[in-house]
């Protein structure tokens, strides 16, 4: 049975909550009509899902077995002081997560019968992922799962909140469908670090959604660490709506994984807002990283800073598709837009592609994109200084990367990032010292 | 110390040097001149072991063993130093950094342990003064944005940070103003003794008047056609290179 008979199969609505009935009732049939993306879909040209819809996906969650400390660790970042909240195989692990004070934390299970969240789901859940792709409303019909946390106004959290969905591949291959909504109330700040991770080498199918509502004079980060098994694939969709004199920055570390396609999309909904996304690929094999990032500017005397770099071995190909889009109210904008790829083997393969919309005449939008290898003259100065080749291609590679790296403001993530990127590299280089 | 006999190589297809024969011994400074497309960066570059650069025939050896299998990496660790003509730019590693990693790189090809932190420093500072580089100027990006003298600094600095056997200077004068020649130069003269060498490539005589070369060679077509003392440099600088032709 293909993969969309067996999800109509196994469609049913039994929450409690009349609002969030109606949105997976909605959500169903309109994922119904649509179905999964195939490559004739212009957004799905350079990405064919095909090879792991064929999987047969357990798509109720399990009931995990458990799993320890000891197993999760290498997952989490290392000397970080955070506040973790662990999910496995799509249920919470209250044992292994932190009680968070600073701010609220709801399981989504559970504020589904909180008559309290209920202005919560008229007003902020799925408002921004209604109806944007079939596989946001595939993630809306069926997820059980996932937190809602509000930051409220003026609170700065004093630690970054790691949010780490485990896959155990205990039993057959899974469908996963968390979703997250973060509420960043007026003049708040805080960090979140995201992970999506199997734990054994089982097909995993990850398809998340997170809602992101930043008030205005809020700061918030978001740091996604791709670095899944070879077996595990994942669809991610964030959106990110900012009232005035917003900052918001979204990273996103691709290392891992099979098939991930990465939509990032931003909203400037009042002026001064400043938006970053930036990402570090770096692959081989059949390996497959897709970033779709759109910028969308409301409103006027607002910037938004884009640099995406991509290191492609193997066989493997990137997709970076980059759309900013300015209304015509949206004056005296600065967008910025880089996208840089090296191709280090010859099967490699890279698809770039800028598309800027404008409508105001009084803007400011660059876009660039390079496509390239590595510097031989680079190469020999490095090596005639009595660096070994691989090494001083690491460092080369490295340094490319370092644009979109140097301003993670997590010090202790910056040194994963950067051993996530010397192991990938096969090179034994600390590249925090460099 | 360096011996080069019949060297032959060329460069995409052409051929550059044609037979060239040069011996220099530890204590010693030579200088080598002539016209441009002699081939005098070919030669620099082809004892450094550029892979751009193929070598047809003849040989070099450096303390009696033969550099022919060698990758750069591998000579730099023999002792071969090349002051680049051209410095290749690297974003996002640092000038202080670059040297770390340089130094270890060769320590561990040795069996030794990294240097520790605090010799390193002490070592960065003693040579940054040397060569009068102010400290903000070693944690910026190698060569990125750095004016042609302050490449050409920077690469003496990391000679100076290395101690390499021999050491070759390709148009390290270029791009200098007097006062920063007499900087490099000074600090040039400061490292060297009578265990290593210095072979020095130019243009023009003027580098020659601070670092004073044993044996001047001209380099024309691929081969030295001229061998002799200081005085040549400054034959040279009067006469041009025609009269060897």
């Amino acid at each position: 049975m293909s993969l969309q008979n067996k999800l109509a199969e196994a469609f049913k609505v039994n929450t409690k909550n009349v609002t969030v009935e109606n949105y997976k009732k909605e959500a169903f049939e309109a994922f119904s009509q649509k179905g999964f993306p195939t490559t004739k879909d212009e957004e799905w040209k350079y990405t064919s899902l095909r090879s792991i819809l064929k999987n047969e996906y357990g798509i109720e969650s399990a009931k995990a077995t458990s799993v320890t400390a000891e197993t999760i660790a290498p997952y989490l970042v290392e000397g970080l002081d955070s506040y973790k909240l662990i999910f496995l195989d799509g249920v919470f692990q209250a044992s292994l997560s932190d009680t968070i004070e600073e701010v609220s934390v709801k399981l989504l299970s559970e504020a589904i019968e909180d008559a309290s969240y209920e202005d919560v789901f008229k007003n902020k859940y799925n408002s921004l992922a209604k109806g944007q792709t079939s596989l946001t409303d595939l993630n809306t019909a069926f997820t059980n799962e996932g937190v809602i946390i509000e930051v409220a106004k003026s609170k700065v959290v004093s630690k970054p909140v790691e949010l780490v969905y485990l896959a155990s591949g205990e039993t057959a291959a899974m469908l996963l469908q968390p979703r997250n909504l973060i509420i960043v109330g007026e003049n708040a700040q805080v960090k979140f670090i995201e992970r999506h991770q199997s734990i054994a080498d089982v097909a995993t199918f990850n398809n998340v959604v997170t809602e992101v509502f930043v008030g205005q004079n809020g700061i918030f980060d978001l740091y996604k660490i791709q670095n899944d098994k070879n077996n595990a694939s994942l669809v991610d969709a964030t959106f990110v709506s900012q009232e005035r004199d917003t900052v918001a920055s979204v990273y996103t570390f691709s290392f891992g994984g099979n098939i991930t396609r990465n939509n990032l999309s931003f909203s400037q909904n009042g002026p001064g807002c400043d938006s970053i996304l930036n990402g570090v690929t770096i692959l081989e094999g059949d390996q497959l990283v897709d970033n779709h990032t759109l910028v969308d500017h409301k409103s006027p005397d607002c910037q938004s800073n884009e640099t995406y770099k991509g290191i492609y071995g193997g066989k493997s190909t990137g997709v970076f598709n980059g759309k900013v889009i300015v209304d015509q109210a949206a004056q005296r904008i600065n967008a910025y837009q880089q996208n840089d790829s090296v191709l280090i083997s010859d099967s490699a393969t890279i698809n770039s592609k800028p598309q800027l919309e404008i409508f105001a005449d009084d803007v400011k939008c660059s876009h660039g994109c390079t496509i390239g290898q590595l510097d031989k003259s680079a190469l020999f100065y490095m090596q005639q200084r009595g660096i070994p080749k691989v090494e001083a291609e690491a460092l080369l590679m490295f340094a490319f990367c370092s644009d979109a790296i140097k301003e993670v403001k997590i010090p202790a993530l910056k040194r994963k990032i950067n051993q996530l990127m010397a192991d990938k590299l096969g090179v034994n280089i600390r590249f925090d010292e460099i | 110390m360096l011996k080069i006999e019949n060297l032959h190589a060329k460069v995409e297809g052409n051929d550059i040097l044609k037979g060239l024969n040069i011996e220099v011994k530890p204590g010693e400074v030579h200088a080598i001149m002539g016209p441009n497309g002699a081939g005098k960066s070919t030669l620099a570059s082809v004892v450094a072991g550029n892979e751009n650069y193929e070598v047809t025939d003849g040989k070099i050896s450096l303390d009696g063993e033969d550099l022919e299998d060698l990758s750069p990496d591998e000579r730099a660790h023999k002792g071969i130093f090349l002051s680049f003509q051209y410095p290749v730019e690297i974003p996002g590693v640092t000038v202080t950094n670059f040297i770390k990693t340089a130094i270890n790189a060769k320590r561990k090809s040795q069996g030794l342990e990294d240097m520790p932190a605090a010799e390193m420093l002490k070592k960065i500072r003693e040579k940054a003064a040397l060569l009068e580089i102010d400290k903000t100027f070693l944690s910026r990006s190698l060569n990125e944005g750095f004016s042609g003298g302050e490449k050409k600094r920077n690469e003496i600095f990391q000679m100076a940070m290395l101690e390499p056997k021999l050491a070759i200077l390709d148009e390290t004068d270029s791009g200098l103003d007097i006062d920063a020649l007499r900087i490099v130069a000074n600090g040039v003269n400061k490292l060297k003794s009578k265990d290593n060498a210095v072979v020095v490539i130019t243009h023009y005589q003027r580098l020659l008047d601070y670092i004073v070369p044993d044996f001047v060679h001209v380099l024309a077509d691929g081969k030295i056609v001229k061998s002799g003392g200081k005085e040549l440099a400054l034959e040279l600088e009067a006469k041009g290179y025609d009269w060897l032709k």
